[in-house]
């Protein structure tokens, strides 16, 4: 795994909705938190969960770090490498795959010069990744930026404005734990 | 026009908020419970109304709460499974965005039937979106005085937490949704012991799908008898259906059980028909995991009946001629759809999705899928097509949860149904192996 040299820590406002997470577990029972500390770990910490930042989660919660890894490492959810600005997970199941997301990834593969496989495009904006199911598939096909769907993206047209979107996007939006609600300009930008 | 008992009010501006939500009679199920009904009361509504779990095992829910241990001094909990994941499956997340307040409510009601005073909504993670809609929709029920300490001066209490996923379809297995619950890889737990005796932290716990529990407040505000006047036999209620693939009109329609198959595909109330004027090839009706079926068989039934939407008349025929309701995930195919490819897209789906615990299932779904490629390539041998048979009934029966029949009965419901395809993959592989090409025989019937 790759490895970073200074101690992350989390912003107070993050300590904060970790705190208000925890409590909502019985009180021998906060491993229960795990998943939904790795989700505030991985938007704080530039789209990733490196070592330290696993280290960290381990901390906070009061587990060991084992625990922490065996975890990361079973849901897709959580990049283990560093990843671009912004990370689309197209979705390749059965039912996107009828409605076009064989051509749609073909596409987003030559305008962003990223590979699907989880690479990342030479200008750090795009990462690629192929998902399983996202449950739109009515809607299909799509691409999952974050917390964001991008839904019927059949038309080159429709998949530009997604780019477009994407590409002006200066700031990251703000997370929920963020008191300011003031966007804050991505770690690895 | 069918009735609608859960998206009667989904389009209505605002209903995502407590205040327009009460004012179309959001809540009543609640000050009726519990101002007016015992606990147990509420669960024999719930067993009158016939309503069978809408996650896809479709096991009668008020026969699964009655079976909750109730040892005294010992917390019990309610679950709601809200991780949907299942291929042509999208229900859960529209009513959740649109309708947040009739999950909140519809937990409240049932975690009071359950004796249960902290419950937990296990969301898949990638609906983050959807997580912070239901949280504003529980703050809102807290300051209400619905949710927290002595709900509406009854004495009950009940704390409610939305939990997010990682990502992980095997989750939605209830056992598997429990331990990623308590933090842990989502790896399915041996069963017996039931959760309803060992389930969250080991204690009494009951597991139901999103649609379950939205539908608990229609029961309990209407009575069960009420409910199960509406559909067929034993198949009460309504049910939402996600329908997706070739259709004029893909998304979610709430139909009362009984629906022809053939007005749900082609009226335009509903789907409208297959896109693009072409003929419809197959179905898969309920999620990917349930057996395909070609058109004439989903249409009609091997008698010659029509086809209803309704557990007893998708399943009639068993997996010879039939299939199953599932989960209502409905994904057409038209006549342009290559079964082997779209075969071997549900067999990547499943071995990327196995969580490698039983070994029939770790290597048995990669078999599958290497199979299933070699064949779509035009590198298949005739001997690969009773191998898929042959490794699919390896499978099943023979893993800790369903993942493995998941895997399985799709794989031998296309080979059964469409093996002349299969075949001419392997007698023209060249052809076959070109981008968009496509069998032009007839689907084998059973």
């Amino acid at each position: 795994m790759e490895t970073t040299s200074v101690k992350p820590q989390f912003s107070e406002a993050a300590k904060a909705e970790i705190e208000r997470i925890c409590k909502q577990y019985p009180p021998e029972r906060r491993k229960s938190a795990l998943l939904p500390v790795l989700h505030i770990a991985q938007a704080e910490f530039g789209g990733w969960v490196s070592p330290e930042v696993q280290d960290l989660v381990a901390e906070v919660i009061g587990i060991r770090p084992i625990e922490v890894y065996e975890v990361s490492s079973f849901y897709t959810m959580f990049n283990l490498k560093p990843v671009g600005k912004h990370v689309l997970e197209i979705c390749r199941t059965g039912p996107c795959m009828l409605r076009g997301s064989d051509e749609l990834t073909a596409h987003l593969e030559r305008i962003t010069g990223a590979k699907v496989n989880g690479a990342t495009s030479p200008d750090g904006l795009f990462t690629l990744k192929e998902v399983e199911c996202l449950a739109a598939c009515g809607f299909a096909p799509i691409v999952q930026v974050r917390e964001k769907y991008y839904e019927q993206l059949d038309t080159p047209a429709a998949v530009d404005a997604m780019l477009t979107e994407l590409r002006n996007q200066v700031h990251r939006p703000a997370l929920p734990w963020e008191e300011t609600g003031l966007p804050n300009v991505l770690a690895n930008n | 026009m069918g009735r609608k008992l859960l998206t009667e009010h989904i389009n209505v501006e605002g209903i995502d908020t407590l205040e327009v939500y009460r004012k179309h009679g959001g809540y009543r199920s609640v000050e009726k419970a519990l101002k007016t009904m015992t606990p147990d009361e509420v669960v024999e509504e719930v067993k009158k109304s016939g309503l069978r779990g809408r996650g896809g095992a479709g096991f009668p829910t008020g026969m699964k709460w009655s079976f909750l241990a109730k040892p005294e001094g010992v917390p019990r909990y309610l679950v709601c499974n809200a991780d949907e994941s299942e291929p042509g499956t999208f229900k859960d997340r529209q009513l959740m965005s649109k309708l947040p307040h009739l999950l909140v409510e519809g937990m409240i009601t049932s975690s009071y039937a359950l004796g249960a005073n902290t419950s937990y909504i296990y969301i898949r993670g990638e609906l983050l979106y959807v997580l912070r809609i239901l949280e504003k929709a529980i703050a809102e029920a807290y300051a209400a005085g619905f949710l927290g300490k002595n709900i509406l001066g009854s004495g009950y209490d009940l704390d409610l937490h939305v939990h997010p996923g990682g990502g992980a379809y095997i989750c939605g297995e209830e056992t598997a949704l429990l331990e990623s619950l308590e933090g842990k890889r989502g790896n399915p737990r041996n069963k017996p012991p039931f959760p309803a005796v060992q389930g969250l932290y080991a204690r009494p716990t009951v597991v139901n799908n999103v649609e379950s529990i939205a539908a608990v407040p229609v029961i309990v505000n209407d009575g069960g008898e009420e409910y199960a006047k509406i559909g067929v036999g034993r198949s009460t209620g309504t049910k939402l259906f996600s329908a997706c693939g070739h259709l004029n009109k893909p998304g979610i329609y709430e139909i009362e059980l009984g629906l022809p198959v053939e007005e749900f595909i082609y009226s335009d109330e509903y789907c409208g028909g297959i896109w693009k004027g072409r003929e419809l090839k197959a179905v898969v009706a309920g999620g990917s995991s349930v057996p395909i079926l070609p058109k004439e068989l989903i249409l009609k039934t091997a008698a010659g009946e029509p086809r209803l939407m309704s557990y007893e008349s998708l399943s009639d025929g068993g997996f010879v001629t039939g299939t199953m309701l599932g989960s209502g995930g409905f994904i057409a195919m038209d006549e342009t759809t290559c079964i082997v490819r779209n075969t071997w897209s549900f067999s990547r789906f499943y071995h990327h999705e196995s969580c490698g615990q039983c070994s029939p299932c770790r290597e048995g779904t990669g078999w599958l899928e290497k199979v299933l490629h070699r064949l779509e390539h035009g590198h298949g041998h005739m001997e690969d097509i009773d191998l898929l048979v042959s490794v699919a009934k390896q499978i099943e029966g023979n893993t800790i949860c369903p993942l493995g029949e998941a895997a399985a009965w799709p794989v031998a419901a296309a080979v059964r149904h469409f093996r002349d395809e299969f075949e001419w993959h392997v007698t023209h592989a060249k052809e076959a192996a070109q981008p968009g090409a496509v069998y032009q025989g007839k689907a084998v019937l059973a």
